[in-house]
């Protein structure tokens, strides 16, 4: 049996549990724990090592989603996670903006990790506080040709766009280096 | 959509180059727990701003910037209330008293100041309308935001803000490909112009401050100007090779790899 694994990251509180667990074929398997830090009660539980999603592909692969915990605190796991990643996503909470600049350190620790392809997902778009992705993709500082997505964490078609996007990012990042 | 949140989540300088990148028109207000701020702008240029009560009228703008006498100002103040800014600034124009110059770096100057007073707020939630444009009664300017976000930057003082921004001296600069920015029209400090003239993605900002004898902070906040600003961009030094996509699939040829995505992508879409 074959394993790929793609990575979903992001700041605290951004959706990242919420994406895996619309996609994923098992019970995400989630580490998390009550909050206790006052400035991070925004949800009452969070990701304290990891989640854990499947989605067989056929009798020979198994897609893995391992979302990383959002606080800094926990930033040890991102290089254990993020090793031969295939891709990663980078969540993003649209109506926070005090989280953008949190988003864009994430995006380049992990670019530093391994320089694989990755599309920035603008999660809760569906909110009416929603920035607009033009201002996000200013804000985020990512540049035209990197893949600004509005997402939806918890609708199921939007989950899919996100992770066909990241797929056809790869498929053309291989193409691209075999040319 | 919404453009709100907090200067203590996203700065002032974030929020301006934001507003100048993507030539936005409307109003930006702000408030802390004592003082209202405007500032609308077209076209990604401010046009307009006023601070809290203070009087922002052009002739105590033109007073205060020493353009007018104290009876000028009282005597407008008197007799012209009916009128407006622009018909003020039209009357003292054609009577002699003002060039056109001088009520347009007045009302420049004021425009800066109230800027760099924002600096110095350290929070106070903004909100921008996008519907409210600048005030058709008033002289509206079309001031360029990068010199009054390079002058904000030159404020930040935070070393642990500018290490946030810039972690690595290991990056270097490039020009941004933007043919409507023309470098020489930027007002820059001497040691901005002295890192401008080694802008290339050759040289790593390590470099670029041995060979100008600054030290890490003073590289930081040089080079964080000039990206707030819009002039230039972080990029990786050229000669720094790309490390290899590792594509998590061990032991597979390139074929193999892309057969496999495919088929992760078939599955995906069937999901």
């Amino acid at each position: 049996m074959q394993t790929v694994k793609m990575v979903v990251t992001g700041p605290f509180n951004a959706g990242k549990t919420a994406f895996i667990k619309t996609v994923s074929e098992i019970d995400v398997v989630s580490t998390e724990r009550k909050i206790t830090h006052e400035s991070e009660k925004v949800k009452d539980t969070t990701t304290v090592a990891m989640d854990f999603g499947r989605i067989t592909i056929d009798d020979d692969v198994v897609l893995y989603l391992f979302g990383t915990p959002g606080q800094r605190r926990f930033d040890f796991m991102w290089e254990i996670l993020s090793e031969g990643m295939l891709g990663f996503i980078v969540m993003v909470d649209s109506c926070r903006p005090e989280t953008f600049r949190e988003a864009r350190s994430i995006l380049e620790t992990f670019r530093a990790y391994a320089p694989t392809p990755y599309v920035v997902a603008a999660n809760k778009q569906d909110l009416k506080d929603a920035w607009d992705l033009e201002d996000m993709r200013i804000a985020l500082r990512l540049d035209s040709s990197v893949k600004l997505l509005p997402c939806v964490a918890t609708d199921k078609e939007s989950v899919k766009t996100i992770l066909l996007e990241l797929l056809y990012q790869v498929l053309q990042e291989m193409e691209d280096g075999a040319a | 959509m919404a453009l709100k949140g907090n200067l203590r989540d996203f700065s002032l300088t974030q929020l301006l180059n934001l507003i100048h990148l993507a030539k936005k028109s409307g109003t930006l207000f702000l408030e802390n727990s004592t003082i209202q701020v405007w500032l609308a702008f077209r076209e990604g240029k401010l046009a307009y701003a006023k601070y809290g009560d203070e009087d922002n009228s052009l002739a105590a703008i033109l007073y205060n910037a020493r353009k007018l006498t104290a009876n000028q100002f009282r005597t407008i103040q008197e007799r012209g209330s009916s009128m407006n800014d622009k018909e003020l600034g039209l009357l003292l124009v054609n009577a002699g008293y003002l060039t056109q110059q001088d009520v347009l770096s007045s009302l420049q100057e004021y425009l800066n100041s109230v800027v760099q007073r924002l600096y110095a707020w350290v929070e106070g939630v903004f909100y921008f309308d996008h519907d409210r444009l600048p005030p058709t009664d008033k002289i509206n300017l079309r001031l360029n935001l990068e010199n009054l976000i390079i002058e904000g930057a030159r404020r930040v003082k935070e070393v642990e803000q500018l290490q946030d921004e810039i972690p690595s001296l290991d990056i270097a600069l490039k020009f941004r490909d933007r043919p409507d920015t023309n470098v020489k029209n930027l007002r820059l400090s001497k040691e901005e112009w002295r890192v401008v003239s080694f802008v290339n993605p050759k040289n790593s900002l390590k470099q670029i401050a041995q060979a100008l004898k600054m030290n890490e902070t003073e590289i930081r906040r040089v080079a964080y100007g000039l990206v707030q600003a819009g002039v230039v961009e972080m990029v990786r030094p050229e000669r720094t090779t790309p490390r290899p996509i590792t594509p998590g699939i061990p032991n597979a040829s390139p074929q193999e790899q892309a057969s496999l995505v495919r088929r992760i992508i078939q599955r995906i879409r069937s999901l």
